[in-house]
Formats: structure tokens, C-alpha cells, sequence
């Protein structure tokens, strides 16, 4: 009965944390002076020898979605996993410059509390060999959560969109979900750990259009308890679900802006060419 | 081309076919014939007794096998608990952790250590486990044995957890699971079945080991309480039988080299039905 009770603090703590944080946001969107989540100075990425990204410059603002576009190579990708520092686990790779992660230098914190709080979803849905209720609360295992994880499972699959699909199913593997359905669990189970921001690598890369437009609807929900950063092929899906658009080549930014005016008339004329289809 | 030439490949298109489907019968036979030929002489000799009563003094009839039974199982326990865990954790530091030279080394090793001669092992064994103590036992006999589980249960380790595509690691360690935490509550669950698989085949393979035992475990006619002594084992009774000059001990040799094969071959057959239900699954 303690143990339960304990959970049930748990479990409002966490909700008190994620309301907080709404009104933060709501604080500091009248603030105008729009808030900042990462800023990112001078970034350099070499694979080994190799230099995949220059000089990056970037300020990703608070509960928006930045999409990140480009031509394959580009060195979006990239990018994107320094934000969580997956590409340390590729051998030989070296970080220069400065990420920051609400004022804090990422590359100064542990790694393992800094993927916590930055989520990853990946362009191939990749579930664990694990029940559908176990994938999304592996997350809460590993983090030391013992309270009631039947609240927040069911939680984390809503804000993913899933729970209504999966509800009856949740001890069924993972495995018999649709590439939609696996995507979807997937970004639950990174939602589950309530993480301040939400890069995805592709995540519809592989789905069909319905499927898509699901992600999207979603990631648009989720704006309210969590900023993303989305790499994206498809400039439609970049028009349709963000609000900053970053257009980068052969591993430099070129230009950032919000979606709308970068769609319309962009700046830089290598730009114009790329979103207009003369290449990439 | 010449008309004659034309036949003369076809000709040997048939010859070639024929010698290789020969010898691929002959494969398949092989084991049938040692299965039947085994059933033939020692089926006979297969009954209640011989698994539950002890073997009887040497030129009188009847009587079982049940210690070397029980010893075996004994014997393969304390293999399993000496080889087991180092093999499993050395193929996870050679899948997971390895850096290019020192992984090259261990690997290499390993294929050695898996290729020592079992008799090599055995002396081995006894230099270290049975002289210094001055009297044969269970325990040397399975620390034999266990050396000879390590390399097997290495290779399948590896190769079962290398088998699991990287998206998984990354998904675990993108939610802030350490590299330890990743590789045991994801990667070896997902590899589990392989892995399980490796290590039953391994120990179904030293389950048939003689040479290791001979100076290590060295028989008994009796049951062997606890560890510290010599013990019985179903490949020693095949060996100490089959070279008697007693009709009884003849059939019992055969019936208990009957036991082993069968024990042997459900191993591998439920490894199949584990690798099937349960096998690496790609995401």
C-alpha cells in the first residue's frame, strides 16, 4: 500500500513538472524575445579525418518543431545525433565547438542524464524484442521509476497517438505492430521519460502518407511539453509540421528561418534551388 | 563443337552429380548406421534397471548404470557453472567491447583453445586439480570439461549478439541506457535464444568427452557422494565396458553409448526447436 501511495506522488510530480513547464512556456512565448532550448556556436564534426559539419551556428527555440532539410550527405543527420551525443558511439569521431542545452554545455554533462532529457526517434522503427507495455516502460526501468508504471505507460502512449490501437494489446510483442504502430511505439517510449526535447531522424521515412500525417498531427500536439527537431527529406512535411526550417549543404548551414518566410522567399539563392527541386 | 564432346560433358555432368549425391547419402547414413547399430546391441540391454540400480561386481549379470547417470549430470553441472559465465561474458566483451588488436587475440586464441586436444585438456586438468590433491575427483573432472565449454560458448555469444542489428543499441542508449544496461536488458535478451542454444550444444558436446575424464574423474563403481571424489560417467562406463572381457558389460557398454547419443541428439534437436521459436530476430 506505501509502495502504491509513494507512486501516486510520483506520478504528480511528474505531471506538476510537465505543467510547469507548459506555463514556462506560455511565460516566455508572450515574452516574445521567443526562448531557447539548444544554441549551438562554431560546430564542427569530423569522422575521423573526414569533416562532416562546419562552423553551425544554430538557436533551436523552446516547444517548436526546427526542421532540418538538405540533400543526402548533407550532414543533417549528423547534427542532429550530436544534440544527444549518439555519434560518440561511433569510433573515431571528434566534436568541436558549443552545444548548449539550457545554458549548460552538453558536451560537459553526463551522457546518460543528457539523453534523458533529449529523446531520439530513429528513421526505422526500432522496438525491442519486448512486450508493447515493456518497450515504452524500459525507459522509467532504467531511470529507477518504481512507481505506478500502468499511469505513465498509458500516458506516454496517448501523447504518442498508439493507446487507442494498442489498449487491449499492451502484453503482445512489439513485433506485431505495423511500421506505423512500431514508430509510434517507439516515440512513446521515448516520450515516457518526459524528455525536454524530441529529435527524429527521418521518423517517416519509411511510413506510408496516413501514417505520416499521424506523426505529424501528433509531433503538433506535442509542442506543448516538448521541442523537436525533425530531419526530413520531404520539404512538404517540413513546410506542413515546423515551425523554424534549417536548410543546410555539404555540411554547412546555409540558412535559418522560420518556415513560412523560408518557403516563400528565401535568401540565399542556393536555397531557392533546393526548394524549388533544381537539385537535391 | 563436336558431337562427341557434347556427350562426354553431359557425361560428366551425370558422373559428378551422381558422386556428389553419393557422398551426401553416405553423410546422412552414417548416422543412421551408428544409431541403428547401437539400437541393435545395446537396445536390449535398455530397462528399468539399467537406469535406476548400480552396476553390479565385475562377471555377474544385470545391474545398471544409474551413478555414471547421475555423475555425468554432476560432471556437466559443475562444466556449466566453470565455463558458462566465463564464455558468456568474454563473447559479450568480443562483441560489445572489443578494440581491434586485443579482440583479434582473444579470438584468435579462442579457435586455439577450442582445438586443443581433449586429452591435452584432461592432462592439464589433472596436473593441476587431482596431483597436487593426490586422489581423482568430480570437481577436476568438471573443471576438464569446463575449459572445453569456454571457446564454443564464446564463438555463439559472439556471433549471436553481433547478429543483432546496431538500431537496437542506439534505440536503448537514445533513452539514456548506459552501454552495460543496453547490452543486458537489450541486446542479450533479444540474442538469448542463439545464445542458449550455443551453450546447450557446448555442453552437449563435452557431455560425450572421455580423454578428459579418464585422469580426472576416473569412474566409480559406486554412487559418489558430494564433489571430492572419483565419479562415474557415461562415456567412462562405454570405455571401461567396452574393453571388458564380459558379454554383460559388452551390451551395458553399448546401451550406455545408446543413452549418450540420444541425449546428444535431443540436445541439438531442441536447440532447432529453441532457434525456431525463439531465434535473433531482425528488426
Amino acid at each position: 500500500m506505501a509502495s502504491a501511495s509513494q507512486g501516486n506522488n510520483d506520478a504528480t510530480a511528474a505531471q506538476l513538472a510537465r505543467q510547469v513547464r507548459v506555463s514556462e512556456k506560455t511565460s516566455a512565448a508572450s515574452d516574445k524575445e521567443a526562448s531557447v532550448r539548444f544554441e549551438i556556436s562554431d560546430l564542427n564534426f569530423y569522422y575521423g579525418a573526414k569533416q562532416a559539419v562546419f562552423g553551425l551556428n544554430l538557436k533551436v527555440p523552446k516547444n517548436k518543431v526546427t526542421a532540418l532539410i538538405g540533400p543526402s550527405g548533407c550532414g543533417k543527420s549528423t547534427f542532429l545525433r550530436t544534440l544527444n551525443r549518439m555519434n560518440e558511439t561511433i569510433r573515431n569521431t571528434r566534436v568541436l565547438g558549443k552545444i548548449l542545452l539550457d545554458g549548460q554545455d552538453i558536451l560537459q554533462m553526463d551522457v546518460v542524464a543528457l539523453r534523458r532529457r533529449v529523446g531520439m526517434v530513429f528513421q526505422r522503427p526500432n522496438p525491442f524484442p519486448k512486450s508493447i507495455f515493456d518497450n515504452v516502460a524500459y525507459g522509467l526501468r532504467i531511470n529507477g521509476y518504481t512507481g505506478r508504471l500502468n499511469d505513465l505507460v498509458e500516458q506516454s502512449l496517448k501523447r504518442a497517438a498508439l493507446w487507442e490501437e494498442v489498449k487491449d494489446a499492451l502484453h503482445k510483442s512489439a513485433f506485431a505492430l505495423s511500421g506505423g504502430q512500431q514508430q509510434r511505439l517507439c516515440i512513446a517510449r521515448a516520450l515516457a521519460v518526459d524528455p525536454e526535447v524530441l529529435l527524429l531522424d527521418e521518423p517517416c521515412s519509411a511510413l506510408d502518407p496516413v501514417t505520416t500525417a499521424k506523426i505529424e498531427e501528433l509531433m503538433f500536439h506535442l509542442k506543448d511539453s516538448c521541442t523537436m527537431a525533425i530531419v526530413t527529406h520531404n520539404m512538404q512535411q517540413a513546410a506542413r509540421a515546423s515551425d523554424f526550417t534549417a536548410f543546410m549543404l555539404d555540411g554547412k548551414l546555409i540558412e535559418h528561418n522560420e518556415t513560412s518566410k523560408l518557403f516563400t522567399t528565401p535568401q540565399d539563392p542556393r536555397t531557392e534551388a533546393y526548394i524549388t527541386g533544381r537539385f537535391g | 563443337m563436336s558431337r562427341a564432346l557434347l556427350i562426354w560433358r553431359k557425361f560428366l555432368n551425370v558422373v559428378m552429380l551422381t558422386l556428389t549425391g553419393v557422398a551426401a547419402f553416405l553423410v546422412v547414413s552414417v548416422l543412421f548406421l551408428i544409431l541403428g547399430y547401437f539400437i541393435w546391441n545395446g537396445g536390449s540391454s535398455l530397462n528399468l534397471d539399467f537406469f535406476l540400480k548400480l552396476p553390479r561386481p565385475e562377471g555377474e549379470v544385470g545391474g545398471g548404470v544409474a551413478n555414471a547417470i547421475v555423475g555425468s549430470l554432476k560432471l556437466l553441472l559443475l562444466a556449466a557453472i566453470i565455463g558458462l559465465p566465463i564464455g558468456l561474458l568474454a563473447g559479450v566483451y568480443l562483441a560489445e567491447f572489443g578494440g581491434k588488436t586485443f579482440s583479434f587475440l582473444v579470438r584468435y586464441t579462442t579457435d586455439l583453445l577450442n582445438g586443443v586436444p581433449s586429452i591435452v585438456i584432461g592432462m592439464f586438468a589433472y596436473s593441476l586439480a587431482v596431483v597436487p590433491v593426490k586422489h581423482y575427483s568430480a570437481l577436476a573432472g568438471g573443471a576438464a570439461l569446463g575449459l572445453m565449454v569456454i571457446p564454443i560458448t564464446v564463438r555463439a555469444t559472439e556471433e549471436f549478439l553481433r547478429a543483432i542489428p546496431d538500431s537496437l543499441r542506439e534505440g536503448a542508449m537514445a533513452i539514456g541506457a548506459s552501454k552495460w544496461r543496453t547490452i543486458a536488458t537489450v541486446v542479450i535478451p533479444a540474442a538469448s535464444g542463439g545464445i542458449i542454444t550455443g551453450m546447450l550444444l557446448a555442453l552437449a558436446r563435452v557431455a560425450g568427452e572421455t580423454a578428459p575424464l579418464i585422469f580426472t574423474a576416473l569412474g566409480n563403481q559406486y554412487w559418489s557422494p558430494g564433489w571430492n571424489q572419483p565419479i562415474s560417467a557415461l562415456p567412462l562406463i562405454v570405455y571401461n565396458y567396452a574393453i571388458s572381457p564380459y558379454d554383460d558389460w559388452h551390451r551395458q557398454a553399448w546401451a550406455a553409448g545408446l543413452v549418450l547419443l540420444t541425449l546428444v541428439l535431443l540436445a541439438n534437436l531442441g536447440c532447432r526447436v529453441v532457434i525456431n521459436r525463439k531465434g535473433v530476430r531482425s528488426v
